[in-house]
């Protein structure tokens, strides 16, 4: 995918081809559009159910996602929609589903913290918080039995670091040298809770070395940063020197769910983060390449856009599913 | 054709799945230890020898190793999880009823969750947590299967059909019905071997069976109390009362389609149940007759079960506790009289 020259860690943006970045950047700008999309319907009323959004967090999504192979893996959570558009998944399997719909990716029976596509690589969104960090290990675990050389990404939050299925999860993937990439998308915040009330020690790598592999602290709103961090651990997961956890440090740009004003963040922390945007220092970073121009970059957006508000108005339109769908699918 | 216990034909069934379906593999606490148990019931003893890459034995964490087990579910293997005692399900729970149960709905029929889950229940000496009747917390979860073995042959064919169905299976097995003699006997354990066919064979996992015919009164009940039931329809028989014995066997779903025409017929049920009385599987079975052939009821439907209180130790209260073949023939004395 990438020109980088495997082996060294320290990329110089010269050695990324310049298709593979603003294929990046067109990544990163459909999960901002995409959600900020959803967010207008939502408000708009036309949209049911709850939504939990990644605004401010699509580095990690895309970071990871791009260091993965299709028939990779990922497990996702309550706040899914960035890493599922980075799996592969479309806007309009998306918004469909959103919309209840029987054209969208669960036939409109998992709805927005369920969203996934087998296969496109993705599990079912796991919205207990934790819930899908043994699910990854043990897909992982079918990978080794199988002798395939697939990897499983296995996000979950801060808040999730908390929870028994995160220890028992992580021994078990480390006991086995499972290719699990660990995940922890840390944006400071379990709900209203900051992570130094619940966390004593809050560098979130820290822990991997309790279980015996490595863990690596990443700044999150660097794309480039993430992927490189990711596709070293995909590599080592992939030699059967797994799991590895990263912690990506970022933040929440939006409530934790509907109509959340996020009171509980202060202002200067807020300022502090709105001004390291990840989708702004990326386009900041494109602009110092001598092949990329801001006409570039406004092409790419005008596509995505326009990819976006055709999926909006397609999914306006999804029929939606026959009441007697209602029973099916409760068994295979 | 040999006689087993369910303990052995338990362990030929998984030895022969996992010979047939290179996807079959064994996970729980305890198994595959050179010199060791073979799981807390000797059911996966040696298997490790002929099976060296497909026992996992795992850390004692419960949440944990049923969600690897659900997520190598998801991903094609067909996982047999020994759960030690069924009380531990609670801290499974999880990953059973969130997970392994809705992820075929949720994803609109995308994936499947082919799992079995071997879940050892009943009160046997051990106290109030290494004791309780498990299946009640399951029956009602949407998604999952669940079925009842009393003996060595429906054992064995039950589970063959779990492994091979494409769903989530949960299989009670009673701890007091592994064996009767030798490593596994344990004290009030009672004889449930059978005499098992050298031929392959399955049993249906949602089929009700009828172990006695009779005319007077239908007699359901499953595991222990399957075999505390024909015990007192021998009894009763004595009195000239002939009670049609029914092992329900698939507690989810119940086949209604064995039940009813018996129910027809006698006009008369007791439910047997280990098991505090209150929310148990009898009154989701007493509720589903009664829709379904409650004009055909000449008395009211009577539940013999466990008073609703926590397992106890005493031998003496234990078996106050468990419903026994007397217990059994007096309700079904008290209903005809
Ligand atoms: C087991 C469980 N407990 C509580 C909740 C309710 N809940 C949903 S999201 C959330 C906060 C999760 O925080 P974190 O893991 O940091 O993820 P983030 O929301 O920051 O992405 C809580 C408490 C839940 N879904 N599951
Ligand atoms: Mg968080």
């Amino acid at each position: 995918m990438s020109a980088q020259s495997p082996g060294s860690r320290e990329p110089q943006l010269a050695n990324y081809d310049r298709d593979f970045l603003l294929k990046l950047y067109a990544q990163i700008l459909l999960i901002r559009r995409f959600e900020e999309q959803v967010k207008f319907l939502f408000l708009e009323g036309t949209m049911p159910g709850t939504i939990h959004q990644c605004h401010g967090q699509e580095a990690t999504a895309v970071g990871v996602c791009t260091a993965l192979n299709k028939d990779d893996f990922i497990t996702s959570t309550f706040r899914g929609h960035g890493h599922a558009l980075a799996k592969g998944l479309t806007p309009r399997e998306m918004l469909d589903e959103l919309f209840g719909a029987a054209t969208g990716c669960c036939k409109g029976k998992g709805g927005s913290m369920h969203m996934g596509n087998m296969e496109k690589g993705m599990i079912p969104g796991i919205a207990i918080v934790a819930g899908g960090i043994p699910l990854a290990a043990g897909m992982a675990l079918a990978f080794k039995m199988r002798k395939t050389s697939q990897v499983v990404a296995c996000f979950f939050g801060d808040g999730a670091v908390a929870e028994g299925a995160f220890h028992e999860g992580l021994n078990m993937a480390a006991i086995w040298n499972l290719p699990v990439l660990f995940v922890c998308e840390n944006n400071l915040y379990g709900a209203s809770t900051r992570i130094d009330k619940v966390m004593k020690n809050i560098k979130i790598s820290d822990r991997a070395a309790g279980y015996g592999f490595r863990g690596e602290t990443v700044d999150g709103n660097d794309l480039l940063a993430v992927y490189e961090a990711a596709r070293r651990a995909v590599g080592e997961c992939r030699a059967g020197h797994g799991p590895v956890l990263l912690e990506l440090l970022t933040y929440r740009r939006t409530g934790h769910s509907r109509r959340d004003a996020c009171h509980y963040q202060s202002r200067d922390e807020r300022d502090a983060w709105f001004s390291n945007d990840p989708i702004e220092r990326f386009v900041q970073t494109l602009l110092t390449r001598s092949d990329i121009a801001q006409i570039d970059l406004d092409r790419v957006e005008a596509q995505v856009d326009h990819e976006v508000s055709d999926a909006v108005q397609q999914a306006r339109r999804a029929p939606q599913p026959a009441t007697n769908d209602l029973l099916r699918d409760v068994y295979a | 054709m040999k006689r087993q216990g369910i303990a052995e034909s338990l362990r030929d069934a998984i030895a022969e799945e996992m010979e047939r379906d290179s996807t079959v593999f064994c996970i729980g606490e305890d198994i595959a230890v050179p010199g060791g148990w073979g799981g807390a019931f000797t059911v996966t003893l040696g298997l490790e020898d002929r099976f060296p890459d497909r026992m996992i034995n795992t850390p004692i964490a419960e949440l944990g190793f049923f969600g690897v087990a659900i997520g190598a579910a998801l991903m094609g293997m067909r996982p047999i999880v020994d759960v030690q005692y069924g009380d531990f399900l609670f801290l499974a729970s999880d990953q059973i009823v969130n997970n392994a149960a809705k992820m075929r709905y949720m994803s609109g029929g995308d994936c499947k969750v082919p799992l079995v889950v071997r879940v050892p229940v009943g009160a046997t000496g051990r106290g109030s947590q290494h004791a309780q009747n498990m299946e009640r917390y399951f029956i009602g979860v949407p998604g999952l299967k669940a079925v009842a073995v009393s003996n060595a042959y429906d054992a064995k064919g039950i589970l063959k059909s779990a492994v091979r169905d494409d769903n989530p299976v949960m299989i009670f097995e009673h701890k007091l019905l592994y064996g009767s003699k030798g490593a596994r006997a344990e004290s009030g354990a009672v004889d449930a071997t059978s005499d098992i066919p050298e031929e392959e064979f399955t049993v249906p996992l949602d089929k009700a069976v009828i172990r006695r015919e009779g005319s007077d009164v239908t007699i359901l009940s499953w595991l222990l109390m399957a075999h505390f039931s024909m015990f007192a329809a021998k009894t009763l028989a004595g009195d000239s009362i002939h009670a049609e014995v029914i092992d329900v066997r698939s507690l989810s779903p119940i086949d209604y389609e064995t039940i009813g025409p018996s129910v027809q017929k006698t006009g008369h049920v007791v439910i047997v149940e280990e098991g505090p009385k209150t929310g148990g599987v009898s009154a989701e079975i007493a509720a589903g007759l009664l829709e379904r052939f409650g004009e055909y009821l000449q008395a009211p439907i009577l539940r013999v079960a466990s008073p609703d209180v926590p397992v106890p130790f005493s031998p003496v209260l234990e078996n106050a506790y468990r419903p026994d073949s007397r217990r059994i023939a007096e309700a079904v004395r008290g209903l005809l009289s």
